[in-house]
């Protein structure tokens, strides 16, 4: 009687022990040089294996399995320790910011050679990013995100509110409304995603990393960033705009009601109202970001990925030819925009097909990826290096406690903290800086 | 989802006030009063602040997407059984899936771990043998040693060995406990007596029947202990399995949820489906602790650690 519970688990520990022996053995499904050229491809965009699926179907002899990840930061380490180990997937969805990290983990292979004269189809400041500025080819992309201003059409009218065209007149905006409506606000400057600044510096012409020979050269503190800073700085100390992070329910609350007019955000903005602010249905319109230049348009890009093949890749060959039907056949892009819900980055599919009608929730403005193409075409270089992470960690910290301050002058030291953060880690990494 | 081990029973145990400041040489009367009104006070702070966070989860997992930031935070919404479909319908129900991967890794993992405790920690307590306080000490520093920092050079090592990416890679880790083995031991050299364990061999029994038949029975209580650490540990794990898993079909639902919330900026994260999914999958750990409370004494293990 006594010892029944303690046989049973006993025999319960042993037989446990045995399946779970049985469920790995067949854990390393070895490449064999016959049959097809099985690949992995770690991606995060919703709908991706049913893309994939698409290609299986045609392409018996390469074999696509995608393994859903989440996107971020985390996502880069956990390729960089898989690759030491030599365990990367031979694909990967990479941001566009990660793939120096990538490349300087050699994770990265260059595929210049497999897939030949796939530029042509991405806008030239799309394209320079994922050659790094070299003759080399690390990753197709795949979505971009240029930016664009967008704006509570039904408000604007109410306030007599003129959409502007520069940032001049995005300021001179903000103030007017504060003047009208005291507790409404144009916008608010978010300290917590870094990619918007990056992509408003980027507009202006800023190039964060570049090289020299064999060194690397860090701009953060250019006189480019150092105007969008000084600006946004401006606003929030004379009150003109909020200093509120977003993707706060806070933030959700303030675009839902109308306590805010205004979004600088990117081609994606309308998938994120439709959750923030699901009451502004049909009230929102979009136009080109504010300038710096009226004569000279630009905008800057705010998230968007590509499709690397990684070293540790077996049929490097097959895994380029399937990242370049991805990203650049029609049906594949189709089917992305369709599944994944994304903007692709190539020119020809950012209009008609799956994008000939707006989004739902800008039903009101019929021509809104007609414009969003012309936006994208304008896309300024960028311009990333191997420590982007540090550079926007950062951000975070001192542009939140800048925000919090509401002091100009603190925006600017703010910027010089991440520059100075930014070139420290790299030498630190024993990276050659340059000045 | 830690929120769930809320030290409740021990409260109950010390009458308020009992603990604290009222030594026998002081005289009883007015000063007792604001002394048993501060700690009731402290204990029902920490029990908001425990409970607030689930009354959340419970709360947001009825609203849908549309209420979720508009409606006050704690009206309940309309949308949980949409929610629930909606979750289940989600890439054809892989959350079940991560769900059962979740049970498979916390459960084997902490039945596996716990005999492994058990059959370890008795071996510390009751035998002598050479080395017996230098093991104990390098285990005792792999207690004070945070798993976290073990998963890189554990995946390492399993990618050696061919095993990343497997079930396996998450499982062997889970199994060995430093914590589970210093319990049981604690618990054996409290629960099992010296005295018996050498009348068993007198009467002829052999190491292996007197640690089955004798000993094990009398650990039982600590053993449920180790059990249920072991499986809360394991179900709330994140980073073992991020770092080791590659292939979302094995992912625990930890992870599952993670892919959840972080799908690339162009898609706004899913947070109806998150948080209806972070409250089933707490599910499971409370309907384990009401089923072995019974097993569980914390007496026994109060009693043991302080030893």
């Amino acid at each position: 009687m006594q010892s029944t519970p303690l046989r049973r688990l006993a025999a319960a520990s042993l037989a446990a022990a045995l399946s779970a022996a049985a469920l790995t053995g067949c854990g390393s499904s070895g490449d064999s040089g016959s049959g097809p050229a099985e690949l992995t491809y770690w991606a995060w965009a919703p709908g991706m294996d049913k893309v994939a699926e698409l290609w299986n179907k045609e392409n018996p002899d390469i074999q696509v399995t995608v393994k859903k990840q989440a996107s971020g930061d985390d996502l880069v380490t956990k390729i960089l320790t898989a690759a030491k180990a030599g365990e990367a997937p031979d694909l990967v969805q990479a941001e566009y910011q990660a793939l120096p990290t990538l490349v300087s983990g050699d994770v990265l292979a260059d595929i210049s050679d497999e897939v030949k004269d796939a530029g042509k189809a991405f806008p030239a400041g799309v394209w320079q990013q994922v050659t790094l500025g070299s003759d080399a080819v690390y990753a197709l992309p795949q979505d971009s995100g240029p930016m664009m201003f967008y704006y509570r059409e039904d408000l604007f009218e109410q306030y007599g509110l003129e959409v502007p065209g520069t940032w001049q007149e995005f300021a001179d905006t903000a103030r007017e409304l504060k003047k009208q409506a005291p507790d409404k606000a144009l916008t608010t400057f978010s300290s917590n995603d870094s990619g918007l600044f990056a992509g408003l510096a980027q507009q202006a012409g800023a190039k964060w990393w570049t090289t020299s020979g064999e060194q690397w050269k860090v701009g953060i503190d250019d006189a480019a960033t150092r105007k969008v800073a000084d600006f946004w700085g401006g606003l929030v100390e004379e009150g003109a705009i909020d200093n509120q992070p977003m993707y706060t329910p806070a933030w959700n609350k303030a675009m839902n009601t109308g306590e805010q007019l205004a979004w600088v955000s990117a081609v994606w903005a309308p998938g994120t109202l439709t959750t923030a602010a699901p009451d502004t249905k049909g009230k929102w319109a979009m136009a080109p970001l504010p300038q710096w230049d009226a004569s000279k348009e630009r905008t800057g890009s705010w998230g968007g990925s590509t499709t690397g093949v990684s070293r540790d890749c077996d049929h490097p060959e097959a895994a380029a030819e399937f990242a370049t039907w991805l990203n650049t056949d029609p049906e594949a892009l189709a089917a992305l925009v369709k599944e994944g819900g994304i903007y692709p980055a190539a020119t020809a599919a950012q209009t008609g097909g799956a994008l000939a009608e707006p989004p739902a929730f800008f039903a009101n403005q019929p021509d809104f990826y007609t414009e969003a193409a012309e936006i994208a075409k304008t896309t300024a270089p960028a311009a990333w290096g191997p420590n982007v992470n540090v550079a926007y960690g950062t951000f975070k910290d001192e542009f939140g406690k800048a925000a919090k301050s509401k002091k100009a002058e603190a925006f600017a030291t703010a910027l010089e903290s991440m520059h100075r953060a930014t070139v420290a880690d790299l030498t630190k990494q024993g990276f050659g800086v340059a000045g | 989802m830690s929120a769930t081990v809320a030290p409740g029973p021990r409260d109950t145990r010390y009458p308020p006030g009992a603990r604290a400041g009222s030594p026998v040489s002081r005289p009883a009367g007015a000063r007792r009063r604001p002394g048993r009104l501060v700690p009731t006070a402290v204990l029902l702070l920490g029990a908001v602040y425990c409970l607030l966070p689930v009354a959340w989860v419970l709360v947001a997992a009825t609203k849908s997407g549309r209420e979720l930031f508009s409606t006050f935070t704690f009206l309940p919404g309309s949308g949980f059984a949409d929610n629930l479909t909606d979750l289940s319908a989600y890439r054809d129900g892989v959350y079940w899936r991560w769900m059962a991967n979740s049970a498979f890794y916390s459960g084997l993992g902490a039945l596996l771990s716990t005999a492994v405790s058990a059959l370890s920690g008795y071996t510390l307590a009751v035998h002598r043998f050479r080395g017996r306080e230098a093991v104990f000490n390098v285990l005792l520093a792999g207690v004070l040693m945070p798993p976290v920092i073990l998963a890189v050079p554990q995946y390492l090592l399993m990618a050696e060995a061919g095993l990343a990416d497997s079930y396996l890679s998450v499982l062997l880790p889970s199994i060995l406990s430093p914590y589970g083995v210093y319990l049981a031991r604690i618990y054996a050299a409290a629960a099992v007596p010296a005295d018996l364990v050498e009348a068993s061999r007198m009467d002829g029994a052999g190491e292996w029947r007197i640690f089955r038949a004798i000993a094990l029975p009398m650990m039982l209580p600590g053993l449920v202990t180790v059990f249920l650490f072991q499986f809360v540990a394991v179900w709330n794990n994140f980073l073992l399995p991020y770092i080791m898993l590659g292939d979302d079909e094995k992912f625990p639902v930890t992870l599952g949820l993670y892919t959840l919330l972080q799908q690339g900026s162009n898609t706004p994260a899913l947070y109806t489906l998150v948080i209806t999914g972070a409250l089933l999958a707490i599910v499971p750990l409370i309907a384990l602790f009401l089923l072995i409370q019974r097993f569980w004494s914390l007496d026994l293990l109060s009693g043991a650690v302080k030893s």
